[in-house]
């Protein structure tokens, strides 16, 4: 009945990476990730092209597979700038704005929510309404008032997002930390003595830090999709400014005659966002099994 | 007398009418003794612990602790008070925080107090994991490697490391094996007198407080039906509500029978609370005035009162139970 006959479970960090890399673990998903966030980091280094040069003699040029040349393998623009070399510019933009904008709506949404989930009364009612208010408004209707007040750029695509974004963590984490403050342990912290802030840093936080991390893999694939509607609709990035947004938008017009064009920023996307999903979905089943409506 | 529930309400007002979880409770803690409340499930008990722990703020009445009350503490008197006043919930499963380390879960209170270097941190824990029978190695383990006595015995280290001087025990041992409830409650007492604690015991189990506790108060549906030195209670209860309790309490007797008719169905609702005595509808020996006025106190032996109106009448109500029980089996 002593501590001393009691059978120490494994703890280890190894026994924890086994079991996190055995069957299952979507290899593919976290490749694309893991590539796409190394090239924002190096890829003027990587990149066959400045990106912004221009090469009108080689412009329209089609991808590899199509009749192009391997100098170009995925082709080029109207105005003969590398598309390969373009999208490994414009994955920069999409992990910033992914970044910064999952941070800031994260810990923005969390503190609210757990302000609004804990105290209850009169904070949840006049937090949850705002919330409420926040869901009900469109978010590209959002953005254009945004910016109309914002200069377009990085920083306005970041701040829309946020604006967006924060509501869904608050919702969540308000719902968490409903059913967790009736635990028996953080009425004993109360008892204790214990202020609001510790009650959340060990009671709380630790328990939706789970949650919280899938959501956020889960929404790297939508803010992404949402850089890109905004640059494409002329609120985010500005051309000559590069994102995958820009260069949808850059393309439009010859979708007739230069499909690729258009067609592989839009790949881009796609392959991102999947990734991601998968990835949030593979997160999700890991971490907590129960939970399937995130 | 150091700590004292006057006239305690806790109404929660829903879509559906007002629940009077507690309705007009009162008593009061001696240093070194323990007060058990006991009453079925709903009838209150567990609101008024939390009342007494300050999780909830009573509508009306007040909590008294060494002479101040408590919902008008601040600062340094509302930390001594949660230094004073730690408890003992029901489930060590939900009681423990599973993602820290025990010592931490021990030191919690006495890091909330910030009077402790770690040092004396954790000597204090190893102190309280030794008086309740751990190794103190068990401070480096988690509450999963332990079993539920175990983890009992570490709730119990808990409320007892910061040196508190009222424990207040919520169903302690009910989710326990009844293989170790004796312990838990062997070393519930051998502390008590030990450290010259005072508890407030919370309990549906009879046979548990008999032993346990030194006065004893009766609740049934937000109100305190009887209350006195336990011994008194239990040798010789005057409201039918105890009374029907203590015969329906199991005995290690193969001759006794539990009664069948004495009390009535189940324990009605705190959203409508019966007109007059509580406990009307479902007593064996109601007669007249019962379903429109409720009883007041009255004394019944040294220290000891309940509120029952046949306590008040006269004698003469014996024919009319018959007649309602009588009435009421047949329709």
């Amino acid at each position: 009945m002593t501590a001393e006959t009691t059978r120490l479970p494994d703890h280890g960090i190894g026994a924890q990476l086994r079991s996190l890399f055995g069957d299952g673990f979507p290899w593919i998903s976290a490749g694309i990730l893991v590539g796409v966030i190394l090239l924002a980091m190096v890829g003027p280094m990587v990149s066959p092209w400045q990106p912004g040069a221009l090469d009108l003699r080689s412009a329209f040029q089609p991808p590899v597979w199509a009749g192009g040349a391997w100098s170009h393998p995925l082709g080029t623009d109207n105005l003969g700038r590398d598309i390969f070399s373009r999208i490994i510019a414009g994955t920069r933009v999409s992990v910033i704005v992914a970044f910064w904008a999952i941070l800031l709506s994260g810990a923005i949404g969390t503190i609210i929510g757990m302000i609004a989930g804990y105290f209850g009364g009169w904070a949840d009612t006049i937090i949850m309404r705002l919330v409420d208010m926040q869901l009900s408004i469109p978010p590209l209707a959002l953005a254009l008032i945004l910016a109309a007040v914002l200069d377009p750029g990085l920083q306005a695509v970041v701040i829309v997002i946020t604006v967006t974004y924060w509501s869904w963590y608050a919702r969540i984490v308000r719902g968490e930390v409903l059913s967790l403050r009736e635990r028996e342990y953080v009425a004993l912290a109360r008892i204790a003595g214990c202020g609001p802030l510790t009650i959340f840093a060990r009671h709380l936080a630790p328990n939706i830090v789970n949650t919280l991390l899938v959501l956020a893999t889960l929404q790297v694939g939508q803010v992404i999709i949402f850089e890109a509607s905004l640059s494409f609709l002329g609120l985010g990035i500005q051309s000559p400014d590069i994102s995958w947004g820009v260069m949808l938008a850059d393309a439009r017009g010859y979708i007739t005659n230069a499909w690729w064009a258009i067609t592989m920023p839009g790949v881009a996307i796609m392959l991102t966002c999947l990734a991601s999903n998968l990835f949030g979905d593979w997160l999700r089943d890991v971490l907590d099994p129960k939970r399937k409506q995130l | 007398m150091l700590l004292e529930a006057r006239d305690l309400k806790k109404h929660y007002p829903t879509r559906n009418g007002v629940v009077k979880a507690v309705d007009g409770v009162s008593f009061t803690l001696e240093p070194g003794k323990t007060f058990a409340l006991v009453g079925e499930s709903g009838c209150g008990k567990s609101t008024m612990a939390k009342l007494m722990l300050l999780l909830e703020r009573p509508t009306s009445g007040a909590v008294v602790y060494d002479g101040q009350e408590v919902t008008a503490m601040r600062g340094r008197a509302l930390r001594r008070f949660r230094r004073d006043v730690q408890a003992v919930f029901q489930d060590p499963y939900a009681s423990l925080n599973p993602r820290l380390r025990v010592g931490k879960i021990i030191a919690e209170p006495m890091m909330a107090q910030g009077d402790l270097d770690r040092g004396a941190i954790r000597k204090r824990v190893a102190e309280a994991l030794d008086v309740v029978g751990l190794q103190p190695d068990a401070a480096r383990l988690y509450p999963h490697e332990f079993s539920g006595g175990q983890r009992q015995r570490i709730a119990v280290a808990r409320a007892l490391a910061v040196r508190p001087k009222v424990v207040i025990l919520d169903e302690p041992t009910s989710a326990l094996d009844v293989s170790i409830r004796a312990q838990i409650l062997n070393l519930l007492s051998d502390i008590q007198d030990e450290y010259g604690l005072s508890y407030l015991i919370i309990a549906h189990d009879l046979a548990l407080v008999e032993h346990f506790s030194d006065v004893t108060g009766v609740m049934y549906l937000g109100n305190m039906v009887e209350q006195g030195p336990t011994a008194s209670i239990f040798d010789t209860p005057s409201h039918p509500y105890t009374q029907a309790l203590l015969a329906s309490a199991p005995r290690p007797d193969p001759d006794h029978h539990l009664p069948t008719d004495v009390i009535i169905g189940e324990i009605g609702s705190a959203l409508a609370v019966p007109s007059g005595c509580p406990f009307h509808p479902r007593c064996p020996k109601r007669f007249a005035p019962c379903d429109s006025e409720n009883p007041e106190r009255r004394a019944t032996a040294p220290g000891t009162w309940a509120r029952c109106h046949l306590l008040h009448g006269p004698d003469t109500a014996p024919g009319h139970p018959e007649l309602h029980l009588s009435e009421r089996t047949r329709s």
